[in-house]
């Protein structure tokens, strides 16, 4: 168990201090439920992804907080989308791709036998890296979610309701019936968070979601992200390490090894990972002289 | 001389800019050769629709108009009646597209949302190989097979030869250019649309039908106004399994021997190189022949404004 999540090569000195403590928020949640903190809505144990023979990730183990904004960091290619993926069950469209280890949602195994998949992505919602907005009216852009998921009621207020929570609501309230595909890069990234936000998802992962934005669009999209963590617990993937620093309570900092599985190297509180990072990879990462 | 010209000397002042004349003469003639071939259609499609309107035109100056409105179409005895021609081939091509326009769209569907890629390698050759059966065979597979093993099990009243039989191996006929046209329109949706879609908890047939089918509604749309001008065109399967040869009568019975434009041009030019019977026999065929070219380009023209209308709304 010790071993797992202890990386093979460079990184064998990583503190083991910092994976007992992992073992000892493992032991306390599976137990009793912890007075002091609230459980972690996700806890990944020992998971590893496979595309065919070719292993993305390895042996990850770690706790997602609550109504918080946690970052995954790290030089491209060592498994931070993968692992968001695995998160709400992207990966099993991918043909060939597998998972080993456990993630578990409130305590609930989400590759159990009996776990549809469909139900999985209804309760953890995804923004994507480039916005996708469909090819239909921003108000049919928000309203398909509750629609295909069989939400009765007045859709009317639920959109208004997506759309404000997405801060987008002033911007295009008198063009509802226009594309959404008209709207500006920005305007559509909010439009796909309000389409998101419009299931009722209590997860939402982004996988990059600014980085095909501008820096105001960028900015706009942060101070979203942060009033959102009131009622949403946000994953978020990026390559902006300003936009980890400024936006997230927790990062999580991932690379890859020799034979270019992902690993994760440490996690902890934004400020200690950027300020005081336990680890030379993650010192190394995060004042720019690797990846 | 040449080499002279590539080397600019500092000293000579302005720089000798001509270049090489061989390359830029060998430049022209390699334009005109590509203009060349590019004309030939176009002289060629000049060439045909010129000479079917001459004789068209030359048919409607033989006849009466009278004749173009008939009990049926009998051009050996002098009975023009278009409305029969025009009324089988519409039966038909309904029947056709009856059939192809759902098998065709739900193999579409079943390939690009789906198979895995193993099934899809093994289905579309398949597919292509249906594609590739001459429609001869066809049209006695309609007779053969269609027409006593399925038509008349359904309809006890079914000819021996029919326009139903014939529709449903046209049918058969364009189901893999339904499938494939339309199959290579939703491929081409962006796999980021079908990925936001199911990051919103839809199930794949939700994908498919209300994601993926209306972004590729133009392709979609197209391929099916192709499968239209194509079973509008088909002629060896009708002319073979629709009956009628020589004249039909008007008809609306799908159960029946029918004639459609095509069927009426062939069985006319069947048997020699001369056209018998009535002097306006032959050049009837030439007025059909620019009836189906008009009736096609008036399709597909309907099928660009649709595409170009849906395409502009997203």
């Amino acid at each position: 168990m010790m071993t797992t999540a202890t990386p093979p090569s460079p990184a064998a000195e990583t503190s083991p201090k910092r994976h007992m403590d992992i073992r000892i928020e493992t032991r306390s949640r599976t137990g009793d439920e912890p007075a002091t903190r609230p459980a972690p809505v996700i806890q990944m144990e020992d998971v590893s992804c496979w595309y065919g023979d070719f292993r993305a990730i390895r042996d990850i183990s770690l706790d997602i907080r609550t109504n918080a904004i946690t970052a995954l960091i790290g030089p491209s290619g060592c498994g931070k989308s993968t692992l968001l993926r695995a998160i709400n069950r992207m990966n099993d469209l991918v043909p060939g791709a597998r998972l080993t280890g456990k993630v578990l949602y409130h305590g609930e195994d989400l590759y159990g036998p009996r776990v549809d998949a469909v139900e999985v992505r209804r309760r953890i919602g995804m923004v994507f890296q480039k916005p996708n907005p469909f090819p239909k009216s921003i108000y049919d852009n928000v309203a398909f979610g509750p629609r295909v998921n069989g939400v009765r009621g007045d859709m009317d207020e639920l959109v208004e309701s997506s759309l404000r929570r997405a801060a987008l609501w002033d911007e295009v309230k008198d063009k509802l019936k226009q594309s959404g595909m008209a709207l500006s890069g920005g305007q559509q990234q909010r439009l796909c968070i309000a389409r998101a936000i419009a299931v009722e998802p209590d997860v939402i992962l982004m996988d990059e979601p600014c980085s095909a934005l501008d820096p105001r669009a960028t900015l706009q999209i942060e101070e979203l992200m942060i009033e959102l963590k009131e009622n949403y617990t946000i994953i978020i993937v990026t390559h902006n390490m300003q936009q980890a620093a400024r936006a997230s309570e927790e990062t999580v900092f991932l690379t890859m090894g020799e034979e270019r599985a992902g690993f994760m190297v440490e996690k902890g509180p934004t400020s200690e990972i950027f300020t005081n990072p336990k680890n030379q990879l993650t010192e190394d990462y995060v004042s720019g002289r690797f990846g | 001389m040449a080499q002279a010209s590539m080397s600019v000397s500092p000293s000579s002042g302005a720089p000798d800019l001509r270049g090489s004349v061989g390359r830029r003469r060998s430049e022209a003639v390699i334009r005109g050769i590509f203009f060349i071939a590019a004309s030939v259609s176009i002289v060629i499609s000049a060439a045909i629709i010129l000479s079917l309107i001459f004789e068209a035109a030359t048919f409607l100056r033989l006849i009466d108009l009278d004749q173009l409105r008939e009990i049926g179409w009998f051009p050996r005895r002098g009975l023009f009646d278009i409305g029969t021609v025009l009324m089988g081939s519409l039966i038909v091509t309904v029947i056709a597209m009856v059939i192809a326009t759902p098998v065709g769209l739900g193999s579409a569907i079943y390939l690009s949302e789906y198979a895995t890629p193993r099934t899809r390698r093994i289905i579309k050759p398949i597919l292509e190989i249906l594609a590739g059966i001459p429609s001869i065979v066809l049209g006695y597979f309609a007779l053969t097979v269609i027409n006593p093993r399925i038509v008349t099990q359904i309809f006890s009243g079914a000819d021996h030869f029919n326009l139903m039989a014939a529709g449903l191996a046209v049918g058969v006929l364009i189901i893999p250019l339904i499938a494939s046209v339309s199959e290579d329109a939703m491929r081409a949706v962006p796999r980021s649309l079908r990925e936001a879609s199911y990051g919103l908890g839809a199930r794949r047939i939700t994908t498919s039908v209300r994601v993926v089918f209306p972004a590729a509604i133009s392709g979609i749309v197209a391929a099916l106004i192709l499968g239209i001008s194509r079973a509008i065109g088909e002629t060896m399967v009708v002319a073979i399994a629709a009956g009628g040869t020589g004249g039909s009568l008007f008809t609306l019975d799908p159960l029946g021997p029918g004639q459609t434009v095509t069927a009426a041009m062939a069985s006319l030019a069947t048997g020699s190189d001369q056209v018998r019977g009535a002097s306006a026999a032959f050049p009837s065929l030439f007025f059909l022949g620019l009836l189906l070219f008009v009736i096609t380009l008036g399709l597909n023209l309907v099928g660009d404004v649709f595409v170009r209308r849906t395409r502009q709304r997203y």
